[in-house]
This record gives C-alpha cells, structure tokens and sequence, in this order.
C-alpha cells in the first residue's frame, strides 16, 4: 500500500532534474521566509498579548528603512528564481538539432502517434532511451496538451497548428502521459503511456507492430496525387516555388516580410495558401482545406521535409531526421524496413550533452515564422 | 409577616430607531436605498450562491474519493467544477466583500450619509439577482460544462451545454460590479466627511478603492469577451473562429486580462479587513500605514500587466513569456509588503485573541502559503511541470478560500455588532474558526503534493496511486464544510438571542464605532467632523468588552 | 418626509451636502463610467488590429465594400449632432429653455438619421451576402478573412449603435424634462453628464469609421 503511495514523481528525463532543483530552491526560500513570518507572528502574538482590558501599547515611529529594506531583499532571490525558471524554460523550448520527430495527434479523446519510420501508435509512445525526442503535436478538434509528467514537460495543443516539445528519456520504464487542457467529456480518458527502451528492444518494437509505411514515403505519393508537382517542381517557369531543400530556411515574401519555413508555414500554405505569397510568385494555389486532412498534411509535410539537401553535406545516414538536412529525396525508410531508420545511441560528434542538445548549438526555438535557424554540420 | 406587592407599571423599552427598525415590510427591504439594506440584501444572496457552489464542490470531492469515476458520469462531473467555478467566482467571491461590507461599512467610515448613487447601489443588487436566475437556470436545465475559463474553440463549437445562458448570467453579474466600484470611486472622492483627508482614511478603504479601480478596468473586457463567445455560438461565426482565420490564443489574452486582475478584486478587500482587524484588536495604527494604502495600489497597476503567466504553455513566444513572468515576480513584492506591515504591527501590541482576529492571523498564514506558491508558478520552468495540475487548484485555493473567504468571514464577524446590534456566542465562533484553519489545510495542502506529482485538474477520474492524497482532501473538505455550517446558526442564534452591542464593543478606532450598532438610516445624527489621524486609539472608545 | 417643505432646490438628493456636491459627484461618476466604456471597446479595438495587421490584404478587400459616402454621410451627422450637444449644454447654464429644447430635439433627430443610415448600410450588406454566417455568399480566393472583417464590423458598429439607442433614450428624458423647466444655471448637471456620453459615443464612431471605412483607400 505504501508503494501505491508516491509523494515525489519519477526523474526520468535530462531536464527533470533541474526542474526538481528549482522546485527545491523554491520550497527552500520560500518555506524559510515564511517559517520565518510564521514564527516572529506566534512569537509576538504570545509576547504581546493583552495583559489588561485598558492596556494601551506604547507608541513607536514607523521605520522606513526597514520598508524599503523588505522591498528591496525580496528582489535578490526573486531574480535568481526568474532566471533560473528562464534558462530552464530556454532549454525545454528548444528542441535540440537531431531529435527524433514524432508526430502527435490529438483529438477528442485520445493520442495518436506517427513515428517517421511509419510505425503508429494510439494512446502509447514507445521511444528510445538517451535520445532527444521531439513531438510536434497538432489537435484535430479543441485544445488539448500533452503532458509527461515524469519528464517535466507539457505543451498545449492546438487546433490548426503544431506545437512542439521535446525530451530525452533517461530511464528505462513506463510513465503516465496525460492531457492536460480541459477538452470535454473524456478529457480524464485522454491518457497514456510513454514507453522508454533499451536502443536495442527500441529497434525491435519499431520492426514488428503497426507500420503504416513512412510518412515520408507516403506523403510522396500524395504529392503526386495532389498533382503538387506541377507547380512546385525545380523547371524554369513552374507556377509554385520548389520545394528542394526549402524545410527550415527562410524565405522572402510578397509584401516583404521574411519567414521560416516551418511545420506550420507548410501547413498554413496548404491550407490557407493566399495567406503568405512567395516573392516572385501569384496567389494562385487552390486551398486543399476539406481535401487533405491531419494524417495526410502530416505525411506531406514530412516529405517536403525529407526533400533536398544542398550538395555535400553528407552527414549521419539517418535519414528520419527531420532536420532538413542530409536525405535525398526517395530515400527515406521504406515502408516495413527496419534496418534503415537506425539510430545509433549517440551520433558522432554530435554527442548529445547533459540537457540533450546536440554539439550544434545555437538553434532558435521552433516558432512559426521566426528568425533564421542555423545550418546544421554534421 | 406579610408581604406588600406593590405593582410597578412597566416601563415600555422603546428601541432606538435604526435602518433596521425604521420601516418594516418586504417592499421597504426591495425598494430600499439604504446602502445598509443593500448590503443586507448582498449578504443573504451571497451566502445562497456560496452554498450552491460549496455544495457542487462536496459532490466533486465525494466523486474524488476513488479513482473510478463511479459517483457521476463523466459529463455530470465536468458540469460540477465549471458550476463551482463560475458561482465561486461571479457569485460569491467577487461580491463578498465589497459589496456585503463595502456597502456597508464604506460609507459610514467615511462619514457619509450614503454612497453617491443609491439607486445605482439597488439597480446592482437587482443585476446581481438577475445573473443568479441565470445561473440558475442554468443548473436546473442541466448545467454548463466549459470550465470557468471558457476556452474556445470548446466553449464556441463544442459544447452542448447551455453555454450562452450562462454569459448572460456572468455578463450580467459583471455590470453589478462595475455599478458596485463606480459607486465606491465616486464616494470616496467626493463624500469624505470633512477633516478626513486621504491618508486619515482606514485602510479597509484604500483597499477598496484600489479594487473598484479594478473592477472598473477589468469587468468591461470580461463582459465583450464573452458576449463575442456568445455571439460566435449564436451565429456559428466569430472571431475565434478558424475556419476564418480566428485564433483561440485571442481568446485566452482577452479572458486573462480580465481574469487575472479578477483575483486582486478577490483578495484587496480581504487585506483590507486584516488590516482594519489587526489594527482593531492590537489596539495600533497599522505599522507602516502609507506603505501599505500605496502597496493596495500598486497590486491593482501591476495586476493588470501579468495576465499572461496563464499562458506559458500555451503557445506564447519565450520572450514575452520572460516579460510575464518577471512582472509576476514583481506583483509579489506589494503583497509581500502588507504581510511584513501586519507583523510589523504586532510588534510591541496589545492583542487580544477575539474571533475576528483569529481569521485575520489565520489569514495571514494562509495567504502567505498561497501567495509563495505563486512564485513557485512565475518560475516559467517549474511552471511548465505544475501548470494545469492539482497544484494550480491548491494555490489557487490558498488564496481565495485561505485568503478572500478568511478574510469576509473575519470581516463578518468583526461588523457584526455593528450591522445586527447584537454579539454572536464567542466560543462557537472561536471553534468554528479553528475548524475552518484545520479543515482548510487537510483539504488543500495535499493538493500540491498531487499536483507536482503530476495529477492533471479537471480529471473526473484520475490514476489510483494518487488515492490516499485525495481521500485526505476529501476527509478535510468535510471538516471545512462543518466550519462553514456552524456560523449559520450561531449568526441566526445571534439575531434573537445574542447580547446587544454597544457602539464600539470591540474598542476600535474607525468613524463606523463612532455610532449606534446598528446605525440609524442616516448614519451620523451629525456629519462627524474629523480631527485625529486614522487608528489612533483612545481609550475611552472602549465599551470595556474586551 | 418628502410633504415637508425643503429650504433647498427640488433636484438635491438627501444624502448629498449640497448641489455642488451633487453636481461634481454626478460628472465623476460620468468620467469613471466613461472609462468602463472605453475598456469595453477596446478589446474589439485590439483584436482588429491584430486580425488586419495579420490578414492586411484581406481587410482592404472587404472595405472597399463598404459604403464610404453613407459612412461620411454619418459621420457628419454625429459631429453636428455633438455640437447640437454642446449647445444644449450651453443653454441650459443660460436658462434659455426654448433654446435647450430646440437643441435636444436636434440632437434627436440626427441621432435617429445615425441610426436609420445605419439600417440602409446593413441592408444594402445584407443584400450584397456579406453577412456573417450563414448568409456570407461573397466568394473570393480571400473570402474567409474577408468574413472575419465583416464579423468585426457589425460587432463593432452594432455595439455603437446598442449605444446610440441608449443616449437616444437619454436625450428623450432630457428632452421631456427640459420642457418641464427642470434645467437652469443651478441645476444642469444632467444635460452635461448626458453631453459627455453622447460626446463619448461620437468619438467611438470617429475612430471605427477610418478603420472600418477607408483601409486601402487613396
């Protein structure tokens, strides 16, 4: 029974110690200040208790050093609580470079996961130990959140646009996943499990199950059905820009303005495509809201994300990364092929540090829109 | 030896004329202008709403007892916390005490006959009534299920519940206390009894003053808020609509700025009590009298520049999310302030341990938990893990059942005599206090033990190791309940049976202990003309009760 | 109490010292309630200037449906109607009641020619399948922005309008009461504190008419 009656949660994530930590400086402080109150208050409430009915206490001039000294002390460990939540805040904001991407779904009233090697998941997600991942999650209908609360993390999720989050596991195990926003009726039900497992028992689970094929591999072929290629393709004179290499770089648009070309600009531009117009281009696409829905804007986007690297870049044969650098087109995993998708526990010379962040530093939070991210090298 | 009778005629009593007595019947008690028939009339209606919501709040804690969701169904239960929410919020807290002890007090310590616009006073008692039938209503065609903080798109396009009914409950409610500050602004300014400059006023209403500026600047953009959710659900378009472009991150900027000032408006008045009470039963001038009138201030500017700290998980870029939460650190420090200043003022005292003052303390200690753990929730990283937790829910409870609620029961307690005439039994109120204090702890302490554990709120049924915590809040909810019961009959009791009062059985300072308990209709047979400074104490203004 | 005889003027609420403490008291109370008002705008205020500054070129198309000649058109009414305003104000610190009369039916008038221009411009939007909802057939590749405009600008314009049927209600009181005689040096409170919302209501139309009227317009 007293198993079944835990007081602190799990640590089992590279960023949960240091919540935990900060969670400690706070009780500490705070615990001390006002056992210090709580204390002086008995104290004086027992010192100067009323000894007769016609007692009048004695007058005494009010301090002003004293005010503005409780004013300014205050301050001191407010400031180291601000910007230690902030750097922490900073480290769960920005995923590191070569996180593993899953994709999440939510919806009223539960998870779906899509892996890059095509494997899918409903209400659970299996993930590899030691390894940064990321989770971009999206919400079919209202907002929901994901939250991990042995790894310390929680985003919200919204409908039409991805939010995203990441960790990296460090213990072998099964932690509680929940959603954390209100989302109606079963929003008690909309729970799961994250799975952490061995490198190995990790490559074993992604070969057998469910594997949808690639969505990378999918999202190919609805390129092709979408008729996309008649506009984004790289000949002189094509209608829409190409799309090569375009994940993750910025790109000017009509009116001047310069955005990144992220999860959510794709999604937008499928979606909502007069909203932001190349230079160079018309505002001639089609919207394919009502045609295309979450699954598939997942799949599209993933291959626009496998799509072209710049020449030379080499790098780590991993081609699942989303990072838009080093797959050439075509060859992301295909559908059921375990061998390919191999994810060595650490990647040479980009040894994942303490907090998970690759040796590439520097990459800016992932916002829509937002200032330009570093090349990564491999 | 025989004895003589000898028949003595008896000497009628004739009791003073007071507002109570003046003129009888239920129409003068409906058409009144008498802000001390109003501020009746707030304190019957307002005990109503706070049983309805404590009420859906023992159904949720009964559910709570296991982890299964085997009490309610899942829709019944997701009712049950907006319901307690909503009339938590609209019906009971904000109202409390301004205008149940800011109606009545406020004019009196102020010297006045009564406030600026009486008319107002009953209109905001007669919309108050309105948003109750409305709320209702509500309840009895089956409840609304959005949560409090109606988020869309839910509350605009998935909701089934009567969600635009409620609005007009809240929309409504929302203009009394617009009416109720506008009302107190106006009085303060203009109907000082002369001699009483600012800083002679009690701090009861600088505090009142700081929350009507609230009420003002924040109620309005509640009040568009929702009526565009309602418009939206009406017209099944609107601005959060995304099929058009609409972003439900617009919704929560405008619901929190409103919001979070919404929760100042609960706890200013609160602090105002403590400090009227502190300096009453101390026998003292607050310690550091201007600091604290300025820091009520300063909680009102400041209060108005944190709404987003709701919001760090939600989509808001880091960097406005560091603005916030620095800001919320500095709201703090004001608060910070006052609770120095009440410590302060104990230093070299002369306390007495009456009722009142045993809220007031437990107030102190209460809000000081509460508030802590506020910064625990400006600290961004740490808020990611708790946000949306159970410890949100006990914060949160720390402060206003802790904190507001404390503070109008001492507020309550302590103008009793005034309002009634008569003194409530001492010891069952003593009792009742300490059950509250206790009761209160085992219900929510535990709560921030589950919350950094990572039980999510709003969860009907939740994951089984999180058990024994919930029993033990749910064993402390029934102890809170019966602190909150026993008053109701000890206050009854009071009316019938208690010893009358005198003018000033506390030995206070303050223009409101200057005239008969209860006053008569007009206050002051004479505008009291004001020469000392504020809580300065004399010892003939004690009635020798203390 | 009230069949005594009172030794002071008839407008003196009892639980004021004097008329002046009245009459300052009331304007206050306007100002502070003016502030609620301007609280209660602005979130509209905000949340266009987000959606135009997000959907720029969406917000210009929908504009140029608008009727600007029967915006300027109501425009004009309203500034005139704010100096009939200031003048009732004026006669009535002058006692000249005929004058005051004159001067709050005029605002009357104009402020019931507001409204019925009003109706023409929802009419005419009606007709055209502008209408948020249901009825919103106007197509265009930038159609769903344009429907948002329109969702702002009838909640925008509706609420002024909510607003001028309440002033139009308050005038019609003025107006009875000022026939009555009830207005003079002494006591005229009323007209100015009726002044300053109707003065308020007009300023909020001359903010939402560029807005909502000229974006795009050379």
């Amino acid at each position: 029974m007293i198993d079944d009656f835990p007081l602190f949660p799990e640590s089992a994530s590279t960023v949960s110690g240091s919540v935990d930590a900060l969670y400690f400086f706070l009780i500490a402080v705070c615990g001390a200040v006002s056992l210090a109150v709580v204390v002086l208050i008995i104290f004086f409430a027992i010192k100067y208790r009323r000894t007769a009915s016609n007692q009048i206490p004695e007058h005494y001039e009010e301090h002003k050093a004293l005010e503005i000294g409780w004013i300014i002390a205050p301050l001191f460990p407010m400031m180291i609580m601000f910007l230690w939540g902030a750097k922490v805040y900073f480290t769960i904001a920005r995923p590191p470079d070569n996180a593993l991407e899953v994709y999440a779904t939510g919806r009223q009233w539960m998870w779906k996961f899509q892996h890059v090697g095509g494997q899918s998941e409903i209400n659970e997600l299996h993930v590899p130990v030691n390894r940064a991942v990321k989770v971009i999650a999206a919400s079919e209908d209202v907002i929901h959140d994901f939250y991990v609360p042995a790894f310390r993390v929680k985003t919200d999720v919204l409908p039409n646009r991805y939010s995203t989050t990441w960790f990296q596991a460090t213990k072998i195990g099964r932690y509680h996943l929940f959603c954390a926003e209100y989302c109606g009726t079963q929003h008690s039900g909309m729970i799961g499990w994250v799975t952490v497992m061995e490198p190995a028992a990790y490559q074993q689970w992604l070969a057998g199950g469910v594997n949808e094929g690639s969505p990378a591999a999918i999202g190919k072929s609805l390129f092709e059905k979408y008729a996309c290629n008649t506009c984004h393709n790289a000949q002189s004179g094509a209608r829409g820009p190409a799309l090569d290499g375009a994940f993750g770089k910025p790109v000017s648009l009509r009116g001047g303005a310069v955005v990144r070309r992220d999860e959510n600009y794709l999604r937008e531009s499928i979606l909502n495509p007069q909203a932001k117009i190349v230079e160079g281009y018309e505002p001639i696409m089609p919207t394919f809201k009502g045609q295309v829905n979450e699954a598939e804007l997942i799949q599209l986007i993933s291959y626009i994300k496998s799509l072209g690297a710049p020449v030379g870049a080499g790098g780590p044969a991993t081609p699942d990364k989303g990072s838009g650098v080093s797959a050439a087109p075509g060859a992301s995993a295909q559908p059921g092929s375990a061998a390919s998708p191999s994810l060595p526990a650490v990647q040479p010379g980009v040894a994942p540090g303490p907090d998970g962040r690759g040796a590439a530093a520097g990459a800016e939070p992932s916002a829509s829109g937002s200032a330009v991210r570093e090349a990564k090298q491999p | 030896m025989t004895t003589t009778v000898i028949d003595v005629p008896e000497i009628p009593v004739v009791e003073k004329p007071n507002y109570l007595n003046q003129e009888y019947g239920a129409v003068s008690w409906l058409l009144t202008q008498d802000h001390k028939r109003i501020g009746i009339l707030y304190l019957l209606s307002v005990t109503g709403m706070f049983l309805l919501g404590g009420f859906f709040a023992v159904l949720m804690r009964l559910e709570l007892v296991t982890p299964a969701g085997d009490l309610f169904s899942s829709d019944t239960y997701n009712k049950l916390f907006t319901l307690h929410g909503l009339v938590m919020i609209f019906f009971f807290l904000i109202p409390s005490i301004p205008a149940v002890l800011g109606n009545f007090i406020l004019p009196i310590m102020l010297g006045a006959r009564d406030l600026a616009f009486p008319k107002l006073n009953l209109l905001s008692w007669y919309l108050y009534m309105i948003g109750t039938a409305f709320s209702l209503l509500v309840v009895l065609l089956g409840g609304v299920d959005t949560g409090w903080t109606f988020y869309t798109p839910f509350s605009t396009s998935f909701s089934n519940t009567h969600v635009v009914l409620m609005i007009i409950g809240a929309f409504v409610a929302g203009f009394s206390s617009i009416l109720t500050g506008f009302n107190f602004i106006v009085t303060i300014h203009r109907m000082r009894a002369p001699g009483l400059t600012w800083f002679r006023l009690p701090l009861f209403v600088w505090a009142m003053y700081a929350t009507s500026i609230i009420m003002l600047l924040g109620t309005p953009v509640i009040a568009i808020t929702l009526s565009l959710v309602a418009i939206e659900r009406l017209l099944h378009v609107g601005i959060f609509d995304p099929a058009i472009g609409g972003d439900p991150l617009l919704f929560q900027h405008l619901f929190w700025f409103y919001s979070h000032p919404a929760v100042y408006i609960m706890i200013l008045p609160a602090m105002g009590v403590t400090s009227e009470v502190i300096a009453a039963f101390t026998r003292r001038r607050i310690f550091g009298y201007k600091f604290v009138a300025f820091s009520s201030l300063a909680i009102a500017f400041l209060g108005f520049l944190v709404w987003a700290h709701h919001m760090f998980v939600a989509g808001i870029s880091v960097y406005s999310a560091m603005i916030f939460s620095l800001l919320s650190f500095l709201v703090a420090i004001p608060s910070a302030v006052k609770v120095f200043n009440w410590t302060g003022t104990l230093y070299k005292g002369s306390i007495s341990y009456q009722t009142p003052m045993l809220f007031a303390l437990g107030f102190i200690g209460l809000f000081l938990i509460g508030g802590m753990t506020g910064l625990f929730l400006a600290t961004m990283g740490l808020d990611i893990h708790v946000h949306d937790t159970y410890f949100i829910v006990a914060h949160f409870h720390y402060i206003m059942v802790g904190g507001s609620v404390m503070g109008y029961f001492a507020g309550i307690h302590y103008w009793w005599p005034k309002i009634t005439g008569r003194m409530y039994a001492e010891w069952w109120a003593r009792a009742s206090a300490v059950l509250i204090f206790a009761g209160f702890n085992l219900t929510f302490f535990p709560q921030f033990i589950l919350g950094y554990l990572g039980m999510p709120r709003r969860y009907h049924a939740y994951s089984p190791e999180f058990q024994i915590l919930n029993v033990m809040s749910s064993a402390g909810a029934s102890i809170l309940a019966l602190g909150y019961a026993l008053p109701m009959f000890y206050f009854a009791w009071s009316l019938k049976f208690g010893k009358e009062a005198g003018n000033n059985p506390w030995g206070a300072a303050g223009l409101e202990w200057q005239t008969s308990s209860p006053p008569p209709t007009e206050n002051f047979h004479t505008t009291p003309v004001v020469t000392w400074e504020a809580y300065e104490y004399r010892p003939e203004w004690s009635d020798g009760n203390v | 109490m009230s069949d005594v005889p009172h030794g002071h003027h008839p407008a003196l609420k009892h639980h004021f010292e004097d008329l002046g403490q009245q009459h300052e008291a009331s304007t206050l109370g306007m100002w502070v309630f003016l502030t609620t008002e301007i609280m209660f705008f602005g979130p509209l205020f905000f949340a266009y200037a987000l959606y135009r500054s997000e959907y720029a070129e969406a917000f210009a198309e929908a504009s140029h449906h608008q009727n600007w000649k029967l915006g300027v058109t109501n425009t004009a009414v309203l500034i005139f109607s704010s100096l009939t305003v200031a003048m009732s104000v004026y006669f009535a610190q002058k006692n000249r009641r005929k004058a005051l009369v004159v001067a709050l039916a005029l605002t009357l008038v104009l402020g019931i020619a507001f409204l019925g221009i009003k109706a023409i411009e929802y009419h005419e939007h009606f007709e055209e399948g502008l209408f948020p909802g249901s009825h919103f057939t106007y197509q265009s590749p930038l159609a769903p922005r344009v429907q948002m405009f329109f969702v702002l600008y009838f909640v925008m314009t509706g609420l002024h309008a909510v607003h001028m049927i309440v002033g139009i209600g308050i005038f019609t009181w003025l107006l009875i009461r000022a026939r009555r005689g009830e207005f003079s040096l002494e006591y005229y409170g009323p007209v100015e504190v009726s002044g300053l919302y109707w003065h308020f209501v007009d300023i909020v139309w001359i903010f939402l008419f560029p807005l909502l009227y000229l974006v795009g317009r050379h």
